[in-house]
């Protein structure tokens, strides 16, 4: 039996062959990065590799590293392999990492993937091969994404609908809150207020030349300015913080593929819940797995095991689970 | 069922009172009263009797969705709710339009009307509806299918916005929804219905409840402007006694007549009145709550049990007498008439709770020090000049009970939750040491902030041993101390012992597991306060 071409180390995922990691998660020599999220992008690499249009993300987010930005397609060795980089739809710049080695063999690695419709990036690319390592954070057949136009018209009926109260709707700051905004340009051309920790990213997409509703930054505006009306889009983390308090009675809603599920909605206490996800969902994941081809499965991220599973006990496929340190519960 | 399941989305969505209120006021305004009285059944928490169990709903929902039983049950698990669940694998791509047809039909006729189908006939009824109804009245579908429904809405708001609807008191709103009736658009009407109409005579009052006293008791002021009693620990009860019959009602409004023979032979030579008490265990003096539990666990009462176990009603109040209400007159005019009406009955089954008098606060203090002798929870403090209110509210009644027993035990099992605490583990199988083993003690589901649920489920995850379902073993490290009101032996436990109430007092992080309680020392405490 050959030698795995991809394996979990210590670090992260290595190729020996090219030696070279996937989204470590130590410090090492040679790091391909998939995209700019927290868990698959850190510091303290020596070369970074990434889709030309991750690394304005990665430099605002890490500082400065010596990155080497690459096309989607274009071809690099390493050592006894060739790489490269495949749309995964994600968030702006995330990849997949297609390896061939000289001996034929071709593996894929995910990284975080969706197929939904998104207009603030590249669509996912069916990249054929042999061994497919993929994200599994919505592995649950539970998990199917209602379509992105229905979520977009939920936003905009709770945001005009509430005419007297501030609208906050909690996002990611990276990925997810430029995709809300680039939804809701279909329904209105208002100015959406960002909290602090949005305001650089979103500038980023907008030099990228993603179409989305104006922005401006809440600490531009005077602090007596009560912001009945209008929508604010903030990271989870500033739920409950300080900072919420000059949006008196506001309505809040969170935009996340967990919301999908009742019981997590009425926990954080939110009023509105939107199923918004960057993630594959579980018809996804499925059509995903049956259109690379691949004869060998490797999973990462949340539902693992359940994944795995299905796919050896119900579609006969080789799968089995690999230890991650990808945080990946967010969304 | 539209507006129904719109109502619900739109209770669903807000933490708010205020806005529940108005929605709830709205559509009982609008619906068709038929519609409206199953509204005001489902939501003030009536269940109907299931009619398919979660078993075979499960058994039918992995046939049609063409999955596995085990990746429906880990989905289940993941959910945390079986409406939920199906709702969500049920959803297709396929578009699906608004409900037809009123809620009572609904009820009525496409879930009640399943009892008249055999159960090939139940599953293709219910199947079509599962791929037909769009995701919330599928979701609604499920819950009416399973017997319950949670929204957020309590009985005391529905009554509100009943009240505020028909202009009314909210107490005669509350008294025409206790007990048992029948959701028609006739009772739904005549719950407007100015007139005071005795029709429903064996009907129960709403109860007062007493709130836990967290400050000290001379905040409370002068102890001769209060009625102190025991607070015992039976089944609080009320009982009704007219010429043409009597009623026993539980808190809960069950009814709980033939269950307790002695009070209702005792009650025949009551004048017309109703009675608020308690049914206790008692021979000489109280029985341990054990023993009560074996009068409530059987369904036929064989007379060795009713000579080993009697039960008396002892009264704390009248609510009623010679069909006067006595709810608005002062609790000292309450309690002199049950003095006078009780008096002279002696040991009968049917007698009065003793006042318990102290001259000053200190000296009560001391006497509620005796509680766990005398198998009672703590003292009730009553405002001597107060009416008999409904339900809980707060200031004329307190309990000021004792201090729980504690141990601190180590978790060795956890679960996850249901509801909004689905898919975090916060079922936990506490356990003390036995050596080098641990012996589990208690199930506590409840005690801990969102922060350390959180905190510990993240921890949960990473320190899990083994799996079993949905059940989780972990690593013995974790200390939790847990609070509870009463010991028992119990041959059922493996550890021997059975705790009352326990729940979750604090998350010991700063205790390691070698200072955890052992079983040698749980025994301690049984045989120091167990009956």
């Amino acid at each position: 039996m050959q030698d795995p071409l991809i394996i979990p180390t210590d670090e992260g995922l290595y190729c020996p062959a090219g030696d070279f990691h996937i989204d470590p998660w130590r410090p090492v020599h040679t790091a391909v990065i998939t995209h700019a999220h927290a868990d698959h992008a850190r510091s303290g690499h020596l070369h970074y590799y990434a889709q030309h249009q991750s690394v304005p993300i990665l430099r605002h987010r890490l500082g400065d590293h010596p990155f080497t930005g690459l096309a989607y397609g274009e071809q690099i060795r390493f050592g006894r392999t060739t790489l490269s980089l495949h749309s995964a739809g994600h968030v702006l710049g995330s990849a997949q990492v297609r390896v061939a080695h000289d001996d034929g063999r071709v593996w894929v690695v995910s990284g975080d993937y969706k197929r939904d419709a998104d207009p603030t990036c590249e669509p996912f690319e069916v990249v054929p091969c042999d061994t497919l390592i993929t994200e599994a954070t919505f592995a649950l057949p539970c998990y199917r994404w209602p379509p992105v136009q229905q979520v977009g018209q939920q936003m905009w009926d709770w945001w005009s609908g509430n005419p007297d109260r501030p609208c906050v709707l909690f996002t990611y700051a990276f990925g997810k809150a430029q995709r809300v905004l680039a939804a809701l340009a279909e329904h209105t051309d208002r100015t959406v207020y960002l909290h602090g920790a949005m305001v650089a990213l979103t500038e980023l997409y907008r030099d990228a030349g993603i179409a989305m509703l104006p922005t401006q930054p809440v600490s531009e505006l005077p602090r007596t300015e009560g912001m009945r009306g209008q929508l604010i889009l903030a990271p989870p983390s500033a739920a409950g913080s300080p900072w919420m308090r000059r949006f008196k009675n506001a309505s809040t809603g969170f935009a996340s593929g967990w919301m999908r599920i009742r019981g997590n909605r009425r926990r954080r206490g939110y009023d509105q819940g939107f199923e918004l996800s960057d993630h594959a969902d579980w018809p996804a994941l499925l059509a995903t797995i049956r259109d690379c081809g691949a004869s060998t499965v490797l999973t990462t991220h949340g539902r693992s095991d359940d994944l795995v599973r299905y796919l050896r006990e119900s579609l006969g496929v080789d799968a089995r689970a690999l230890t991650t340190l990808y945080g990946g519960e967010d969304d | 069922m539209q507006a129904f399941a719109d109502l619900y989305a739109e209770l669903d969505a807000t933490t708010r009172t205020q806005v529940k209120l108005d929605a709830l006021i709205a559509y009982f305004r609008d619906a068709p009263p038929a519609d409206a009285a199953w509204a005001v059944y489902i939501l003030a928490g009536r269940r109907m009797k299931r009619l398919i169990g979660p078993l075979k709903l499960r058994e039918w929902l992995a046939e049609a969705t063409a999955l596995p039983d085990w990746l429906v049950e880990e989905t289940y698990q993941h959910v945390g709710d079986l409406a939920e669940t199906i709702s969500l694998l049920m959803e297709g791509d396929d578009q699906r339009h608004a409900v037809d047809g009123d809620l009572a039909e609904w009820i009525e006729q496409a879930i009640l009307g399943l009892r008249k189908l055999d159960e090939a006939e139940q599953k293709a009824h219910v199947l079509a509806h599962w791929r037909r109804l769009p995701r919330p009245a599928c979701f609604l579908y499920n819950k009416l299918l399973t017997g319950s429904l949670r929204v957020g809405v309590s009985r005391g708001l529905v009554e509100r916005a009943l009240a505020s609807l028909g202009d009314l008191p909210r107490a005669l709103i509350a008294r025409r929804l206790i007990g048992e009736f029948e959701p028609t658009a006739a009772f739904f009407t005549a719950l407007f219905d100015p007139e005071q109409r005795e029709e429903r005579e064996g009907q129960p009052y709403p109860f007062f409840l007493a709130s836990p006293l967290e400050g000290e008791p001379d905040t409370l002021g002068d102890l001769r402007e209060w009625l102190a009693e025991w607070k015992w620990d039976g089944i609080r009860a009320q009982l009704i006694a007219r010429p043409n019959g009597t009623w026993l009602w539980s808190r809960g409004e069950e009814p709980m007549n033939g269950r307790f023979p002695e009070v209702e032979a005792a009650a025949a030579d009551l004048p017309e009145v109703v009675l608020d008490g308690e049914i206790l265990a008692w021979d000489t003096q109280v029985l341990p709550f054990s023993q009560m539990q074996r009068r409530i666990q059987r369904k036929t009462l064989g007379e060795k049990l009713l000579r080993e176990v009697p039960v008396i009603f002892l009264a704390y109040d009248v609510l009623e007498y010679q069909q006067a209400d006595w709810r608005e007159r002062p609790l000292h005019e309450r309690r002199a008439l049950l003095e006078k009406l009780l008096a002279k009955r002696g040991d009968n089954a049917i007698r009065i709770s003793p006042a318990v008098n102290a001259a000053d606060w200190p000296l009560l203090a001391e006497l509620r020090e005796e509680s766990r002798e005398r198998m009672v929870e703590g003292l009730m403090l009553k405002r001597l000049d107060s009416p008999y209110r409904s339900g809980r509210v707060r200031g004329d009644w307190w309990k000021w009970k004792i201090e729980p027993l504690t141990i601190d035990a180590v978790l060795l099992y956890a679960q996850p939750g249901h509801g909004r605490r689905a898919n975090l583990y916060t079922d936990y199988t506490l356990a003390v040491r036995d050596g080098e083993a641990y012996v589990p003690i208690a199930k506590a589901y409840s005690g801990l902030t969102d922060q350390e649920i959180q905190k510990l489920d993240h921890w949960i995850r990473r320190n899990t041993v083994e799996k079993f379902g949905p059940v989780r073993s972990l690593k013995p490290e974790q200390v939790l101390e847990i609070a509870f009101e009463g010991i028992q032996p119990s041959p059922r436990h493996k550890s021997g012992i059975a705790l009352r109430f326990p729940r979750i007092a604090r998350w010991r992080q700063d205790k390691p597991v070698a200072e955890a309680d052992t079983l040698e020392q749980v025994k301690e405490l049984l045989n120091l306060y167990g009956g």
